[in-house]
């Protein structure tokens, strides 16, 4: 499957040929041990020769500032967020991970359109708007699903941050105004959510309710394919 | 033991989820149309006339205009992230300021709206459609004025009134012509092409406004009227509240 493809409209000024390199995706929740695996995964692959490049939700230079100043207010709707998020993420599309595919680079995303539908459509966006929205996000060559149980991610972020995070906890949805209650639905919510896009967009689900070890023994054999097509596996 | 009930919303106002109660009225249109001026000159007759009127142009919303002239002034945007940022400064905008009064019942008047970026953005080459798609949130306006112009008129105009002409406005970043003016014209041109477009689909009335400022000022008040007939004025709303 050739990288340049994308879910719905072309960027304007878009190469024609197929990327030469990959694009890997990681979703999960937060405490879904996703970043973890972000880190293990690259350090493997750099091992193996390839050229990583990283990135993740929210570190656009065009945008992360202001982002971070609008949650701090949070007075914006589901709609306009929805759509800052859009150009913050456009904006690492076009300046970061199309020119590093472009070079070869396999880019690592730690998190990618897929948690930005989720958001908007818990908080009410329409599936169909959000889909158009983010239609010229391109189809990745692999995108792997942490999946962690809601009961196993509230005791991780528990053990981690001693707190809930607002955000995490989805306050703003005013699901409860008991943060723990919040939390524990608002995550429901979101797992659903990648549920019913786990088919759509054919994510490669991994049970993150394990150690460190046996979730990335089973993402590695996922990555390996697109590396060595034809089954050959260097030892 | 009871709830206590939620006070229902005042007469002449929109529950959620129906229809809005409010007028909106579009003005769009190159720039030198003379579209801002009668915007204006018809807030104006409105009030004169009792009506809750509220008028907004779309150039800056609080939220992200520092990012926006940042971005601008570095020239660190593309066509898609230009689009998707001023489709945020609109959806914000039009929460705070446009919603709002229209559920309340007033003649909401907008110096551009949506169709300013689907022209502007389509010129830039962003897929009309997916354009189109991205202000699925935004009501139909019950009346969009296009003034139409002659790209020189609009040019003449720009010039005579002796405002810089920016980068992104002459639309310098698609690099048409390596003169800002020549630029600035033939991205206009591009522009009138994508508003002549939009006139049966979106059912524009069109202004020739090329006429003087009193005929035009008329044709807009004759579309106006029918759609203020039974709609209350302020004073009406003040009694029945009593």
């Amino acid at each position: 499957m050739p990288t340049n493809r994308t879910y719905g409209t072309k960027l304007p000024g878009m190469p024609r040929d197929p990327f030469p390199g990959k694009l890997i995706v990681l979703e999960g929740a937060d405490g879904s041990g996703r970043t973890t695996e972000v880190d293990l995964l690259r350090e493997w692959l750099e091992v193996e020769g390839h050229p990583v490049v990283d990135t993740g939700l929210r570190r656009s230079s065009l945008l992360s500032e202001q982002i971070e100043e609008a949650k701090k207010g949070n007075t914006l709707s589901a709609t306009t967020l929805a759509l800052l998020y859009a150009a913050d993420f456009a904006d690492q599309l076009e300046n970061k991970i199309i020119p590093s595919l472009s070079a070869g680079s396999t880019v690592l995303a730690d998190r990618y359109v897929y948690t930005l539908m989720a958001r908007a459509i818990v908080r009410g966006a329409s599936r169909s708007w959000a889909e158009k929205l983010y239609g010229f996000a391109l189809v990745p060559d692999l995108t792997i699903f942490l999946d962690a149980k809601t009961d196993i991610l509230l005791h991780r972020a528990i053990a981690k941050y001693g707190s809930l995070d607002y955000w995490e906890s989805g306050m703003d949805l005013c699901l409860s105004r008991d943060r723990f209650e919040s939390f524990y639905r608002y995550q429901s919510l979101l797992r659903a959510e990648f549920g019913v896009m786990e088919n759509r967009y054919g994510f490669h689900r991994v049970d993150a309710n394990r150690t460190p070890t046996g979730v990335h023994r089973e993402t590695r054999d996922l990555v390996a394919p697109l590396f060595h097509p034809e089954g050959r596996r260097r030892r | 033991m009871a709830a206590e009930a939620v006070p229902a919303l005042p007469e002449g106002t929109t529950p959620s989820g129906s229809r809005l109660a409010g007028r909106l009225l579009v003005f769009e249109g190159l720039d030198g149309s003379g579209k801002s001026t009668q915007a204006r000159l018809l807030v104006k007759w409105l009030q004169a006339r009792g009506y809750r009127v509220f008028f907004t142009e779309w150039n800056s919303s609080e939220l992200i205009s520092d990012t926006i002239r940042r971005g601008k002034k570095k020239n660190l945007l593309t066509p898609t992230t230009f689009s998707l940022l001023h489709a945020t400064d609109f959806a914000d905008r039009l929460e705070r300021h446009v919603i709002p009064p229209l559920r309340a019942g007033y003649v909401v008047i907008c110096d551009r709206y949506a169709y300013t970026a689907f022209v502007r953005d389509a010129a830039r080459g962003c897929d009309p459609d997916w354009v189109r798609s991205l202000y699925g949130f935004a009501p139909k306006p019950d009346k969009v004025f296009y003034f139409r112009v002659p790209v020189a008129t609009s040019l003449a105009r720009k010039l005579a009134s002796r405002q810089k002409i920016s980068y992104y406005e002459a639309g310098m970043d698609l690099g048409l012509a390596d003169d800002l003016i020549e630029c600035y014209e033939k991205f206009q041109s591009r522009l009138k092409r994508e508003y002549e477009r939009l006139v049966p689909t979106d059912g524009f009335v069109v202004i020739d406004a090329d006429k003087p400022v009193e005929t035009v000022l008329n044709q807009v008040r004759r579309e106006v009227r029918p759609l203020l007939t039974g709609f209350p004025k302020a004073e009406a709303l003040v009694h029945a509240d009593e």
